[in-house]
């Protein structure tokens, strides 16, 4: 049997992948994908988490997090078109109307 | 042994799909890489006897979200998006700010103690089918949980509509 | 299988703000008038403030709890959500923004506060929290119209989703060491194991998560952004609501599930107080636009607000939780007036309105000496009963630092009072004045002075 820490290394990976994605892209799609790359490496350990553990609580809370995170897609990519209604401009050094 | 190996493949995969998502200039590249790393995340429930999260991580993830992702794509500017910088000019201080991370993670879970065993073996799951199991759990000890789910999808709704409606 | 019906009794609060805030969406399409749907707003607001005191108890299995500290902090909830409903109302036919909904929007992100100072369980706290955060999202974004509005949106979108990514990462980890999400049996299942490696990284992640939502320093860069870009009503509303539905988290989680570990969060938000308040009241110095300024100004706040959890005693609580009560009045308060004024989101606008508009600029002067803390304001109370509760904790030191940078703070508040009663008047400044925001600035001038001349009204 695959030993739980290699789920939870799996999962540290990727999700450190994602932090970095979001950190230097400066695509804000890319951005966005990033966070659901973070998600998803949750949901991997808190799935190895309920199988090694016996216990299906974390299942639900994946069943919890993807729903979140189809809501969180939704509106993150509405609010991204209506600012390129008003601004073509998907890049984070584009939409400096304020001093960041 | 069989089963190390089929979690190398995995775990490769899974990394070098990663590493693919954030690294594409196009960004319909990185949601079709991102569509074939969710398929192996699925295949990654089934291996942890997860197969309801392995059908909705499929239904959910590869066919609703993505499938968004790329209409807002097809609706925004490609063309200037392959000719501009993908990185910030920082970008090496964010790949090492990231490896340490990593390295802090790896240190401090390796000496993980696990939590005491529940209720839900692998037989005692088997014995009544994942998806009966978990939709009683579901059901019963999380039924506030999910109506509040049930709040936040409606709450996504009514934000993409007044967010991204024509101005009347 | 027989399953007993939960007692609904202790979430009745949650139960009326939802169904109020649905039938919220749904009334839109009958009443053309606006103002009508924030009447019935204000309403539900009322109704669940009155049968809220009732509502004490354990419900769902233990996943949710209604003490009567989630019961003050729900309080302050409400208060933020009528005052917000009272200076929007005028304010977004102004910026034309005027959805029915932007009222139904504003109770679903009080029910999700209120469900976060409930939450028993890690799974309610997650689900609360993005309940509240996704209506904040499309809040801050509802200038659709507007580049600026449609900025600060997707800058607390990105960085909100970030953060609540690395609070699940955290939540995980303690899933995995305690196989449960219930906040009192992790705290007893660490008692038994001790402290490990895993549990000190579980923390910082749940930490950060929260520190991001308060907006405290090194993780405050959105709050400027977002507070100058999203419409005014509703940075008085972000200003208030989700920075005390962090710290009421950050009271119940880190007290209870980290309670084996209190040394080591204690060391690390004593730095982050110290780094909050410093780069919130420094950088509030050169700011221009009062939006800005105000949002420093909020960050030092959190600064000192944390200080009342480093106290680690009851005392420190309760004095955290009365300095959030009077921040939201004075906060509010000092908003309403930025709204009331046709152009006043400069500081330069704000020059020779004395002469011109001497009400206007002696309330401005109440809610300034009161974010300064300056007797005889509620500010001042709020300020001295914190600071009393950290020094009997023991932090003496801290205190000094904390009154230091209170006393840099005055530069900046101050200068709005003086460009207000000791400059020139530049031109005519318009006013637009509504029953309702006329109201709202009644009710918070009149608990800013009247807290302050008789502290023991809300201190007892």
């Amino acid at each position: 049997m695959v030993p739980l820490n290699w789920y939870i290394g799996l999962s540290a990976v990727i999700f450190v992948i994602g932090m970095v994605g979001f950190i230097v892209r400066k695509n804000i799609l890319i951005m966005l994908m990033s966070i659901e790359l973070m998600l998803n490496s949750v949901n991997i350990s808190l799935v190895a988490f309920s199988h090694y553990l016996q216990d299906l609580r974390g299942q639900v809370f994946v069943f919890f997090i993807i729903t979140v995170a189809a809501a969180e897609a939704a509106i993150g990519l509405a609010i991204l078109v209506a600012l390129f209604k008003n601004k073509a401009a998907v890049h984070t050094d584009e939409i400096m109307e304020m001093k960041g | 042994m069989l089963s190390k190996l089929f979690f190398g493949y995995f775990a490769v995969i899974m990394v070098a799909l990663s590493l693919l998502v954030i690294t594409r200039r196009n960004p319909v590249h990185s949601v079709l890489w991102m569509l074939v790393l969710f398929f192996h995340i699925a295949g990654l429930y089934l291996f942890l006897n997860a197969e309801f999260l392995a059908a909705v991580q499929v239904i959910l993830y590869a066919g609703a979200i993505l499938v968004l992702f790329l209409f807002v794509i097809m609706m925004l500017n490609i063309k200037v998006e392959i000719t501009a910088e993908r990185f910030i000019g920082e970008w090496p201080i964010g790949v090492a700010l990231g490896l340490s991370i990593l390295m802090l993670i790896y240190f401090t879970t390796s000496k993980l103690i696990q939590g005491p065993a529940g209720q839900f073996s692998i037989e005692a799951i088997k014995a009544e089918t994942h998806t009966k199991a978990l939709g009683k759990v579901l059901y019963t000890e999380y039924l506030f949980p999910f109506e509040i789910a049930s709040l936040i999808l409606l709450i996504a709704i009514v934000g993409a509509i007044v967010l991204a409606k024509k101005r009347g | 299988m027989n399953i007993p019906f939960p007692d609904l009794r202790p979430v009745t609060p949650e139960i009326i703000m939802t169904l109020s805030a649905t039938a919220l969406l749904i009334l839109e399409l009958i009443f053309k008038n606006k103002g009508v749907l924030a009447f019935i707003g204000i309403l539900a607001a009322a109704a669940v403030m009155y049968i809220m005191p009732a509502s004490m108890g354990e419900t769902f299995g233990g996943m949710f709890i209604s003490d009567s500290y989630s019961i003050f902090f729900k309080f302050i909830f409400i208060i933020n959500l009528i005052l917000t409903i009272l200076i929007s109302l005028r304010y977004i036919q102004r910026q034309k923004a005027e959805y029915g909904e932007y009222y139904s929007l504003l109770l679903f992100a009080t029910a999700g506060m209120m469900l976060m100072a409930s939450a028993k369980d890690l799974i309610i706290l997650y689900l609360g929290l993005e309940l509240m955060a996704l209506s904040t999202y499309i809040l801050a974004g509802i200038k659709r119209h507007d580049v600026k509005s449609n900025e600060a949106a997707i800058k607390y979108f990105l960085l909100g989703g970030f953060s609540s990514a690395l609070l699940l990462y955290g939540i995980s980890l303690l899933y995995g060491m305690t196989t449960t999400t219930d906040i009192y049996k992790i705290a007893e299942h660490l008692k038994a194991t001790g402290v490990t490696t895993t549990l000190l990284l579980s923390m910082i992640l749940i930490a950060v998560a929260f520190l991001f939502k308060i907006a405290a320093a090194p993780f405050h860069m959105w709050a400027p952004d977002v507070y100058e870009g999203a419409p005014t009503s509703i940075t008085a509303f972000m200003s208030v609501g989700p920075k005390a539905a962090g710290f009421a988290v950050i009271g119940r989680v880190f007290y209870t599930a980290f309670q084996n570990i209190q040394t080591d969060w204690t060391t690390i938000l004593i730095g982050i107080a110290i780094l909050t308040m410093a780069v919130g009241n420094i950088l509030a110095i050169v700011q221009t636009n009062i939006k800005r300024m105000l949002a420093y100004s909020s960050i030092a706040h959190a600064g000192y607000i944390l200080l009342g959890i480093i106290a680690g005693t009851t005392e420190g609580l309760n004095a955290m939780m009365t300095y959030l009560f009077i921040y939201a009045f004075m906060n509010i308060g000092a908003f309403a007036i930025v709204i009331i004024l046709d152009r006043g989101e400069e500081l330069s606008d704000y020059e020779g309105l004395a002469k011109n508009r001497p009400l206007v600029a002696a309330l401005m002067l109440v809610f300034m000496f009161s974010l300064t803390g300056i007797p005889p304001t509620a500010g001042f109370i709020a300020k001295f009963n914190l600071f009393t509760a950290v020094i009997k904790a023991g932090y003496t030191w801290l205190v000094i630092i904390a009154v230091m940078f209170s006393a840099i703070s005055a530069y900046y508040y101050l200068r709005v009072v003086m460009n207000m009663y000791m400059k020139e008047m530049k031109q005519e400044a318009a006013i637009h004045l509504s029953p309702s925001l006329s109201l709202a600035i009644l009710i918070t001038v009149l608990m800013v002075l009247i807290i302050g001349i008789m502290p023991s009204m809300v201190i007892g």
